[in-house]
């Protein structure tokens, strides 16, 4: 993470985990259609750890340089230990983050929160009609979220709203971050739909097209010119549609580190898809092995894995290849230039992808909401074929 | 800016020193800032009672070999309130 600042800032040593997300559980009441969780959650949700483990976990990131803590799931708040983790991240010095869909806020445990030193939290949103937010989560969430930010602001909180975009709401723009300015939101992230997890599954019933994400983005950018610095607006722009992938999670192994709920520690969110791979588990070797000296974490860092194009393309130290999920999400190849680049050799899949998006058939598929039962489906069951079909190779 | 103006700390920014940094660090909802030495020695000082004056008068005595700290300090401190890191103190 190099910020840039009129040379206010240097550049941030590259080798620690910055950020440690604690995905503390995969459970949710929510069924989102575009979860990034694994499909194959279920088999995770066993053996969480205990309070004694993410405590030391977090004193063990910490040593490491970790600061940032997001505490996330599924949703975090089904554990009723929060307020404990937060107490220690305020004593280690974190600066830390509950990523919440507000479902199990309640008076008490916000007060809690605040007491505790919990720095910020952030709600998902979803929509401004309750007929899409209910549709989309798959549940009936609509006004308890509005009332969720209401507590949020009243405990003195900034508030940071999340609302993943995709075709269903892309229409609403304007309304959403209408609402989020009559709610007093200080932070707004539009996060077009990426797709990993439930959302590639979904993928053709969701992606919006190339004209309503530049009109979404236009609306945006008037809205941010109208309201100013009082609402902090961010768009992130769905890679599908640029020519060049992103630097994932700013490389893989440089500055973000994931334990999840059974103490998997990850590089990335959907790592767990890559083939393959045996992930350092917290229970049987420390996070300081775990990032130092895992394979895992060890497999992508620099440039020597890549093959070409990306060896000798000159704009490698840009983009790092891309996204190491989504080339074999798309290729069948971890090792592949992340398809979304227009000069990878299988730039077609990601063409394809928007061309299906554009098909009313495909659109009108029935979507695979994130429950337990269809991810069962996909661990053993007649989905599990499923994720297999968006390989591009054989 | 009037120098005689009292800043602080903007709410949910916390600033600190970090080991593993060697630095002073900003943190905020998006993410954080690493401050060099000198941008470090002047927040630091920012803490509600302290005045501007004030702090150029303390790094005057602090590093009496710096030249022209006052316009160091002043300009430090504008870019931190354009960036929403401080605000007046009431
Ligand atoms: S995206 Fe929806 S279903 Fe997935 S963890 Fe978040 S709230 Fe739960
Ligand atoms: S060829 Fe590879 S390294 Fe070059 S821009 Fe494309 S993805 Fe990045």
């Amino acid at each position: 993470m190099t910020q840039q600042n009129n040379g206010v800032a240097a550049s941030v040593t590259q080798t620690q985990p910055l950020w440690l997300l604690a995905e503390v559980t995969y459970r949710c009441p929510l069924h989102c259609a575009f979860c990034y969780n694994p499909t194959d959650y279920a088999k995770h949700t066993e053996n969480e750890l205990s309070t004694e483990q993410w405590i030391q976990a977090l004193r063990d990131a910490r040593k490491l340089g970790a600061i940032q803590l997001g505490i996330s799931g599924g949703e975090p708040l089904l554990r009723d230990d929060i307020e404990d983790i937060v107490i220690e991240a305020r004593k280690l010095g974190y600066y830390s983050n509950l990523i919440t869909s507000g479902v199990g806020l309640t008076e008490k445990r916000i007060k809690a929160f605040k007491d505790g030193g919990l720095d910020h939290i952030q709600l998902s949103m979803h929509d401004i009609t309750e007929e899409i937010n209910n549709f989309i989560t798959n549940t009936k969430t609509f006004e308890l979220k509005k009332k969720v930010a209401a507590m949020i602001k009243d405990h003195g909180y900034p508030m940071v709203l999340n609302v993943v975009i995709h075709r269903y709401n892309i229409g609403h723009i304007k309304e959403i971050l209408e609402m989020a300015e009559s709610l007093g939101a200080d932070f707004v992230e539009l996060a077009n739909t990426q797709y990993y997890g439930w959302s590639l599954i979904n993928r053709s019933q969701l992606m919006p097209t190339k004209e309503q994400i530049e009109f979404a983005e236009k609306v945006t950018n008037e809205f941010r010119s109208r309201v100013g610095s009082k609402m902090k607006i961010f768009f992130v722009v769905p890679d599908y549609f640029s020519e060049r992938p992103k630097k994932c999670m700013n490389g893989w192994g440089e500055v973000f580190m994931i334990v999840t709920a059974n103490g998997d520690v990850l590089p990335c969110h959907s790592a767990r898809v890559l083939p393959g791979m045996e992930f350092p588990n917290i229970k049987q070797h420390g996070l300081e092995w775990a990032w130092k000296d895992s394979p895992t974490f060890n497999k992508y860092r620099g440039d020597k894995w890549m093959k070409e194009p990306c060896q000798t393309c000159p704009e490698k130290e840009k983009d790092l290849a891309g996204c190491r999920c989504q080339a074999f999400l798309l290729t069948g190849d971890a090792e592949a230039a992340d398809p979304v680049c227009s000069l990878s050799p299988n730039h077609h899949v990601i063409l394809q992808a928007i061309e299906d998006a554009k098909n009313p058939k495909l659109q009108s598929q029935p979507i695979h909401f994130r429950t337990d039962k269809n991810s069962k489906k996909f661990v053993e069951g007649d989905l599990k074929e499923l994720v297999k079909e968006f390989h591009a190779l054989p | 800016m009037n120098n005689t103006e009292i800043y602080t700390l903007a709410p949910h920014y916390r600033f600190q020193w970090e080991e593993a940094q060697q630095s002073y660090v900003m943190l905020f909802p998006e993410g954080m800032i690493k401050l060099n030495g000198g941008a470090g020695e002047v927040i630091r000082r920012v803490d509600g009672k302290r005045s501007v004056d004030e702090i150029v008068h303390e790094l005057k005595l602090a590093f009496p070999d710096v030249d022209d700290i006052e316009s160091d300090v002043v300009a430090m401190i504008q870019l931190a309130v354009e960036k929403s890191w401080l605000v007046l103190a009431n």
